[in-house]
């Protein structure tokens, strides 16, 4: 099956992106399609990788990485959501006029018309928030 | 979920989308993010429809103003929904009478209903968001 993963919650505050993590994992695990996971909300916040969890700690952004990496995930952060809460890429960096970035590996910038066509395209959309 | 698939005049797909609006417009993001979603989500020319319960309700009630708390009013974006397509909004029954409200403190045009009913079209859709 295919399916779209949205989270709306920030990492660390909030259990939404890890519950998200393993749910996406174990999705894939059963060989089924994850064709796009969306960060909302405060979830944009998933994808600085700035972040610094002490070490005995999980860190969350780099396992979004990771697992990007390894299954060829689309991790995408909107853009309106990522604006207001300082999630920069390069190319928003020059647009926006700032003077660093901080977007994680793997992860990309774009509009909320991700989030619909995952919703189209997917068979099941799964929301991971409040 | 509906089992038949229904497209548009080009062939693409054309989903049924609900998006449920359970918070206060004020003191969290995500009822004006939301609202983001729905405004964008319209070019897509899917069947969307809106629902309000809970706190949701407040969102689009009449005479908001939030000059003192130095946040941008956006309730006026409620009235061009219209314009987008956006016309099945629903509003629960339950939640307006548990907070006071009629359908006459709403500042669009709504079909108010019971729970039950929107469990039951909560059960039609394809594609449900819930901010």
């Amino acid at each position: 099956m295919k399916f779209a993963i949205q989270i709306n919650e920030g990492p660390y505050q909030h259990q939404a992106s890890d519950s998200a993590y393993y749910f996406t994992k174990a999705v894939l695990e059963k060989g089924h399609e994850v064709m796009r996971v969306f960060f909302y909300h405060d979830g944009v916040n998933n994808g600085t990788r700035l972040t610094t969890p002490p070490q005995d700690d999980r860190n969350i952004v780099n396992r979004w990485s990771e697992l990007g990496e390894q299954h060829n995930l689309d991790l995408v952060v909107c853009v309106a959501a990522a604006q207001r809460r300082g999630i920069v890429d390069e190319g928003e960096m020059q647009r926006n006029g700032k003077d660093a970035h901080n977007i994680a590996p793997g992860f990309r910038i774009s509009g909320l018309g991700q989030l619909i066509e995952a919703g189209i395209q997917s068979e099941r959309l799964v929301v991971f928030g409040d | 979920m509906s089992e038949e698939e229904r497209t548009d005049d080009e062939g693409g797909v054309i989903k049924k989308f609900m998006y449920v609006n359970r918070r206060a417009p004020y003191g969290t993001v995500y009822a004006l993010e939301s609202l983001e979603v729905v405004l964008i989500g319209a070019a897509f020319d899917q069947d969307v429809s809106m629902v309000f319960i809970d706190d949701g309700v407040f969102e689009i009630k009449k005479g908001q103003d939030t000059a003192e708390i130095g946040m941008k009013n956006f309730s006026p974006t409620y009235r061009a929904l219209e314009m987008y397509d956006v016309e099945k909004l629903y509003v629960s029954q339950e939640s307006l009478a548990e907070r006071g409200l009629t359908e006459d403190d709403l500042l669009v045009d709504v079909e108010v209903m019971p729970d039950s009913r929107i469990a039951d079209l909560m059960d039609e859709q394809d594609v449900i968001f819930t901010f």
